[in-house]
């Protein structure tokens, strides 16, 4: 260990502190003056974005022997995290006041999940990754926990842990095997070894288990079961938080894992990939046709989201990962602004998750119904918006690795997918408010602020996605 | 003193960012429709601004436009006008400052809303015909569902939640097909320009396969038998406005898809499998005529009506195939394209002048069904002349536009094979019957209904309306040489485009 690998991880190191201190000093802050501990969260985020982009180690570099990388794959995908986590504590500050959940645990927790992501982005050994992988879900059961008066959260959060422990216990099982073929636990030597390693049996054996775990965490079909009911059952607050930032995380961990790791074996993991991506796709996009709360809705499709966003690692090109990323990085923001959306006319007694409140929006609230659709259209892929381009880069991607078949399969679903999307739009636009159904008075101004700026970022995105997208190239040294 | 602006930017993006005043202008008073009004008169200038700066002579792009927009994927915001583009344009401008004019006492919910969206269709449909590269048109194309989708939803008739999400769900479900058509012709060609792709070789093979991707995408578009069903529907519950920009426009739109990309990229599988489109054209001429012959509903009839006046279009623009290659015989091509081209243009007037017929009648009485009408001509004389000679227009009477267009491609398409053009000229005697039947039950015989009685003759408004379609359908019927020569030069490229094979 020498100084500069302390530099390389300043930025992680400050949030450490940064939560720590903040632990402390919520402590001694009265209900009252919480929004303190708030300011302060966004200002650590901020912090630590600015030391991740040009801080000192900016350039690059890996530390502890291997263990931890920084290179501008994880640079990127770190400046996105820590900006959706900022986009959802301004969205959940209003939510969680009214429901009596404005407390420092909260922001601790989500902070330290994304410390977790971090870490998991940066990841170079099998170590890190599980590392990084756990500090964010067990933030994430005890969040998706927060309301402990209500059932469906204490049920939501058992559920998530247990099929949260059985994801990382295959995770680990894999990792296990794998250095039991390859007897190192660095994801580049991995890589090396696994060319030559006398039991290619053992590894791809751990492979399947990699992949089991890895889609337990992203969601895929078919083991998705916790998402829906995780999703349904965490407060909003929670939920916009899950559903948003660890999808990043989540790509970082797959490309580590798969790429970095497991590079040599792309043929074998190509296709468990191709199988989990069909699946997500039609049991994402089917199911999510018959529900009726938007939360669940959203929940499903994610699944489908997922399988789109695996389609872009099939490729296993530079430039596939790149489509992959500019997914993930357009997933996160839109579903950031989906259920920013549910918290904006969420108040108190009220939660706004059902797809029958947002009747008639747009005759309470124009602009808002405006933005809700850019949302929509934006996550069922309608040009110009930010969603159509993410998916018409995997699609090339798929096209170019000579699966034809695959992006047909694809877009047959985001066919059935748009029903369900534009059924939102319908109810705001087509349907008539319900008489005794409240104007929208939102009076947190950040929040109106910021979730319009979003929500218009879609269409910008849209119309501008040039630069993100090169910057997304750039990551995989394009 | 025009070409080195960025009009065709201009003629996109005022409307679209047009729509934004006219939201602030709100519901109450006349604010929106003044400046909805405002903004679609200054798009139709701007489109006349083209013509003086036009060189109708030149088959190449004019007032091109190349920005680059995605520089890792050589994705250009390229934009230019050819004879049929512009023509197609012209007749986007021109139709909406009349739809704005429509809706004026029409439409009397959200005003603000109805007339931004119709302003950002206009800019998105112009957009269309402009787009020389073909992501860029692929994002106008599907981007136009957005704001007719909406209108169709909140404007609409009873059913017109069904109708809208039919029609959304049925033609991005075509037009996604063609997404992946042009993904795979952008690795072989390495660009979306639409220049590129139609000088790059294709094998037999490849070609058939985008040859139906494209065909799914435009025939769900224009749209044929068998992949009609979303229009009448579609039709039906739009509010005027929707059907007038829906029929006289977005139809087009498909047409247009066929000569830009199928024609030109895959030459050789058009002329391979032409007689599929020369089929399916003939069983809408000859076929949905009949149904139309049957409906009850006003708009359903001219819906249909719409069908198989569209039928000639794709059957001039395909009948070009045998008539270039199997025949050798360029000048009956150039005439069948030429027709259908006009048939596009005239056809966008008379099925505007014949919604907006429809919607002076049913702002009155409410209802769309015929046998609610009877003897309109006792009490709306004025309305009687102006619907009689759309319906003449309709069914081709010579002297008015729509006769043009159907005749040339007859004649065409006699060159090639006589069977064909027969079947063809079965329009004349269908078109008359359903058309004026149509006449005869509403604006001719007894008063049945006694709220007909009743009915007041057109006011000013509607007057400007149906009058400037009237007098587009006589000019271009007695004189449709300007018309013709402005689309002469492109065709004649395009036909020489035909005969090269690129297997």
């Amino acid at each position: 260990m020498n100084s500069h690998d302390l530099l390389l991880l300043l930025p992680e190191s400050f949030l450490t502190a940064a939560i720590c201190v903040l632990l402390v000093l919520d402590l001694f802050v009265k209900q009252s003056r919480r929004s303190l501990t708030h300011y302060l969260s966004i200002l650590a985020l901020a912090v630590t974005g600015w030391l991740v982009l040009c801080g000192p180690g900016a350039e690059g570099g890996s530390a502890f022997g291997g263990m931890f990388l920084r290179d501008s794959m994880a640079t990127t995908l770190k400046l996105f995290v820590l900006l959706v986590s900022g986009l959802v504590f301004v969205y959940a500050r209003p939510y969680l006041a009214d429901r009596q959940l404005f407390v420092g645990e909260y922001y601790s927790l989500c902070l330290f999940a994304v410390l977790g992501m971090l870490f998991l982005v940066s990841a170079g050994s099998l170590v890190m990754v599980y590392l990084g992988l756990e500090l964010l879900a067990l933030s994430s059961y005890a969040l998706v926990g927060l309301n402990r008066d209500s059932p469906l959260s204490s049920e939501a959060a058992m559920k998530y842990f247990v099929l949260g422990a059985l994801a990382s216990g295959m995770l680990l099982y894999g990792m296990s095997m794998i250095y039991g073929a390859t007897h190192t636990l660095d994801l580049g030597k991995i890589h090396a070894a696994a060319a030559t390693t006398q039991s290619p049996g053992l590894l791809r054996f751990g492979l399947v288990f990699l992949v089991v775990g890895i889609a337990f965490k992203f969601g895929a079909a078919p083991f998705h079961m916790w998402l829906p009911d995780v999703y349904q059952g965490s407060p909003t607050a929670v939920t916009v938080f899950i559903g948003s930032a660890p999808k990043l995380a989540a790509f970082g961990m797959a490309y580590r894992l798969l790429e970095a790791g497991l590079g040599g074996l792309v043929v074998h993991w190509q296709e468990m990939l191709a199988v989990l991506s069909v699946l997500s796709l039609a049991i994402g996009n089917i199911a999510a046709i018959a529900q009726t709360n938007l939360k669940r809705m959203l929940a499903y499709s994610t699944i489908s989201h997922v399988g789109f966003l695996f389609l872009g690692l099939i490729g296993g090109t530079p430039l596939a990962y790149s489509a992959a990323m500019f997914y993930a990085i357009s997933y996160a923001l839109t579903a950031a602004a989906a259920f920013g959306m549910i918290l904006l006319l969420a108040r108190a007694g009220f939660e706004a998750e059902e797809i029958a409140d947002f009747r008639g929006l747009n005759q309470r609230a124009p602009w808002y119904a405006f933005l809700m659709s850019l949302v929509m259209f934006s996550l069922a892929g309608v040009p110009p918006l930010f969603g159509f381009f993410a998916k018409l880069l995997v699609l090339k991607s798929v096209v170019d690795a000579g699966m034809l078949w695959l992006a047909i399969v694809a877009i047959a679903f985001a066919i059935v997918g748009i029903y369900y999307y534009l059924r939102i739009v319908k109810v705001m636009y087509f349907d008539e408010a319900e008489e005794h159904a409240p104007a929208v008075t939102v009076a947190d101004a950040p929040l109106r602020w910021v979730l319009s700026l979003n929500a218009m970022a879609l269409l910008a995105l849209g119309l501008f996605w040039g630069p993100l997208y090169g910057w997304c190239n750039q990551a995989f040294g394009l | 003193m025009f070409a080195n602006w960025p009009l065709l930017s201009l003629l996109i993006w005022l409307p679209i960012l047009g729509a934004v005043p006219v939201l602030l202008a709100g519901d109450r008073g006349n604010g929106a429709r003044w400046t909805a009004l405002l903004v679609a008169l200054a798009t139709f200038v701007a489109s006349l601004g083209l013509l003086p700066g036009f060189d109708s002579g030149s088959a190449a792009m004019q007032f091109v436009e190349n920005h680059t927009w995605i520089a890792a994927l050589k994705v250009n915001y390229h934009l230019g006008v050819d004879g049929i583009s512009l023509a197609l344009v012209l007749l986007t401008s021109f139709t909406s400052v009349l739809i704005v004019i429509g809706a004026w006492g029409s439409v009397e919910e959200r005003v603000s809303q109805y007339m931004a969206a119709m302003l950002v269709l206009e800019g998105l449909l112009i957009g269309v015909f402009c787009a020389m590269d073909a992501l860029l048109f692929y994002v106008f194309f599907e981007g136009m569902l957005i704001p007719m989708f909406i209108l169709i939803g909140v404007w609409g008739g009873p059913r017109r939640v069904y109708a809208t999400l039919k029609f959304f769900i049925y033609t991005f479900f075509g037009s996604i097909f063609m997404l992946v058509g042009l993904i795979y012709l952008y690795f072989k060609a390495g660009s979306f320009e639409l220049a590129e792709l139609a000088r790059v070789g294709l094998s037999a093979r490849e070609q058939a396969w985008l040859f139906f991707a494209f065909l799914i995408a435009f025939a769900i578009k224009v749209p044929m038998w068998p992949v009609h069903t979303w229009l009448p529907d579609a039709h039906v519950e739009a509010p005027t406005g929707g059907s007038v920009i829906l029929a006289a426009i977005m139809l087009k739109v498909g047409g247009y898809g066929f000569v830009r990309f199928s024609l030109p990229i895959v030459p050789d599988a058009s002329h391979t499998y032409a007689w599929v489109v020369i089929a399916m054209s003939l069983v809408a001429v000859i076929y949905i005529g009949y149904v139309a012959l049957v409906q009850e509903d006003m708009k359903k009839l001219i819906a249909y009506s719409s069908i198989a006046h569209m039928g000639f279009v794709t059957l001039g623009l395909f009948i070009a195939l045998a008539l270039t290659r199997d025949l050798n015989n360029p000048a009956a091509a150039r005439l069948g394209m030429q027709g259908a081209m006009v048939q596009m243009i005239s056809h966008g007037f008379v099925s505007g002048a014949m919604f907006s017929c429809v919607g002076v009648l049913y702002d009155r009485l409410h209802s769309r069904m015929i046998r609610d009408y009877g003897g309109v001509v006792n009490v709306m004389p004025v309305f009687a002349t102006f619907m009689v000679l759309f319906a003449m227009a309709n069914c081709g009477l010579p002297g008015t536009s729509g006769f043009v267009g159907e005749f040339m491609v007859i004649l065409a398409a006699f060159q090639s094979n006589p069977w064909v053009a027969a079947l063809a000229a079965f329009t004349l005697i269908i078109g008359a019957a359903y058309t004026l039947w149509l006449v005869k039950r509403v604006v001719f015989g007894e008063v049945t209904n006694p709220k007909v009685t009743k009915l007041d003759d057109m006011n000013p408004r509607e007057k400007i309306v149906l009058g400037s379609f009237a007098v587009a359908v006589l000019v271009f019927g007695i004189y449709p040489k300007p018309l013709t020569d402005l689309m002469e030069a492109p065709i004649a490229q395009l036909v020489q485009q035909l005969l090269l094979s690129k297997v």
